[in-house]
Order: C-alpha cells, then sequence, then structure tokens
C-alpha cells in the first residue's frame, strides 16, 4: 500500500516536473545579460577570459559570498577537528623511497603549475579557486610523501587572512574612488597582456592564496586528526 | 567525436554504479573518483576549461582524499 502510494507520488512529481519544464526552450537565448557579456566584456573589464571578467568583475560580490562559505568551512572544520587534540610529534612510519623522491621532485613543479594558474586567470583558463585548489593538491602529496614535514600553522594563516583582507580592501577601494564596491579601478591596460584587466589578477591571486591555504589547512587537519 | 563522448559517458554510468555497488569503501571513492575525472574531460571537450580544471582538482584528487583519510579512521568494508 506504502510503495503504490509512493509510486503514485513520484509519478505525480515527475509530470509536474516535466510540464514545467516544457515550457521552457531548450538550447536557445533566455536573457540578453550573457550576450552582453560575451560581446562587450572584454572591452569593459579587458580580461580576455570572459569567465574571469564574470566571475570576479560583473559578478564580484557573489565570488566574495563563495569566498566566504569556504572559509566558514574551513574555520568550522578546524574548531571541530583540533578541539582536543594535542600538538604532539607523533612517531609516523616514513613512505617508501619511490613515493619520497616523487612528492620531492613533483612538489615545486605542482605549485609553480598553480601560481601559473592563478595570475594568468584573466588570459588564460583557470583562475584563483582552480590554481588554489592545484597548489593544495601539491600540499597533499608533502603530506602523503615526506611525512615528517608540515606546513606551518602560521603562514597559512597569515596567507589566508591577508588574501581575504586584500580582496575586501580593494572592493572598499572602488568605493573610495568610484561609485560601487568592487569597481574596477585601476587602469585597464593593453588587452591579453599580464598586466592587464586592472583589479582582476590581484583579486585572483589574493583568491589563489586563500582558496589554496583553507583547503591545505583542511587536509592538514583531517590528517592531523587520523594519526 | 561523437563516439568518444559516447565511450567517455559510458565509462562514467559505469563507474557511478560501481561506487554505489562496491562493498569495499576504497574502491568506492576511487570509483567516484573516476566518475569525477571523467566529468572533468567532458566538459573540457564541451569548451568549459574552466569547470574541468576545478572539476579534475578538487572532484578527483582532494575529494577522494579527504574519505580515503575518512574511512581510515573508520571501517573498510560496509557490512
Amino acid at each position: 500500500m506504502r510503495r503504490a502510494v509512493a509510486i503514485l507520488l513520484l509519478i505525480i512529481v515527475a509530470l509536474g516536473i516535466s510540464i514545467s519544464l516544457e515550457k521552457i526552450p531548450f538550447g536557445t537565448l533566455k536573457t540578453k545579460v550573457g550576450k552582453y557579456y560575451i560581446n562587450e566584456g572584454r572591452e569593459e573589464t579587458g580580461a580576455v577570459n570572459i569567465v574571469t571578467a564574470v566571475v570576479v568583475n560583473y559578478r564580484g560580490f557573489d565570488t566574495l559570498g563563495e569566498v566566504t562559505v569556504l572559509f566558514i568551512a574551513a574555520i568550522g572544520l578546524g574548531a571541530v577537528l583540533r578541539a582536543g587534540v594535542g600538538e604532539g610529534t607523533k612517531k609516523t612510519e616514513s613512505a617508501s623511497l619511490v613515493l619520497y623522491t616523487g612528492c620531492r621532485l613533483l612538489f615545486p613543479l605542482i605549485l609553480v603549475f598553480g601560481t601559473y594558474i592563478f595570475i594568468h586567470g584573466h588570459l588564460t583558463p583557470g583562475g584563483g579557486f582552480q590554481g588554489g585548489a592545484i597548489i593544495a593538491s601539491g600540499f597533499l602529496l608533502i603530506y602523503l610523501g615526506c611525512r615528517e614535514r608540515r606546513i606551518s600553522r602560521t603562514a597559512s594563516n597569515l596567507a589566508e587572512s591577508l588574501g581575504g583582507m586584500v580582496f575586501v580592501l580593494i572592493g572598499l577601494l572602488g568605493l573610495v574612488f568610484g561609485s560601487y564596491f568592487l569597481l574596477n579601478f585601476l587602469p585597464k591596460g593593453t588587452a591579453n597582456t599580464l598586466f592587464s584587466a586592472g583589479i582582476i589578477p590581484i583579486i585572483y591571486v589574493a583568491i589563489g592564496f586563500k582558496v589554496g591555504s583553507e583547503l591545505a589547512s583542511i587536509i592538514d587537519n583531517l590528517i592531523e586528526e587520523s594519526q | 567525436m561523437i563516439v568518444v563522448v559516447s565511450f567517455l559517458v559510458l565509462l562514467m554510468l559505469v563507474a557511478a554504479v560501481a561506487a554505489s555497488v562496491f562493498r569495499d569503501l576504497i574502491s568506492a571513492v576511487i570509483a567516484a573518483a573516476l566518475v569525477s575525472l571523467i566529468a572533468s574531460i567532458l566538459f573540457y571537450l564541451l569548451q568549459a576549461p574552466d569547470v574541468a580544471m576545478a572539476e579534475a582538482a578538487i572532484g578527483a584528487a582532494l575529494t577522494a582524499a579527504i574519505f580515503i583519510i575518512a574511512i581510515r579512521r573508520t571501517k573498510r568494508y560496509e557490512e
């Protein structure tokens, strides 16, 4: 009986969703704003990568919220996991020679690659979030391969706070120099060069540092807890 | 092109089903990471390299690592 009711309810829900989705034309342009960003974005923001222009410039405030969500998640995880754990040094067995050598060779390359991704966020695909995630995966490799090494908590907290502060400060400077929060007040420069697009590269470097240190500290907390 | 994409989607479906069927949780996590990896390749083929990068770094690497750390603290096999 209950199963029959459940199936009936599911069918009703499916019908409702399919009827409401039927009205929406598939694959056609529904709003004009997307077209506007594609046509005018490069001129207006100076960023060649339109995705970055939207993420950091047109929707910069949303990105600030996104960064804040990640920040709160990292803080919460740290508060829950670090509560009862002392700072004592624990004995860990060292990794095999292959893993140790491999991670020592690869770590600097991964770091450089992540940095490249977020510095060139306005020119090539990628940006602060992607670069930060790549850097954090490099730190994960260090935790797996060279277990006696630890990132300094002070340095990671410093990078995290500085990244967030730079983002907010640049947003506030927009209010000082112009009319609204996160105004692109710096000169745009010539498109397709490293020093172009005004505040976009600065904000993306800040986000890169912030996301990288946050994700690395999440991994740090989890691994410390699990040993 | 269409052959490659259909093969990838098929592989992704197999990996997704495997992730929910496996009793060994480590294998399930690896299968879930494979889903993420193929999703990132598909994002790249659909001309969304920004999303592909985030998916590959977060979905395939970091999430799998966090799951494996969590499994190490609990039990490896589902009952």
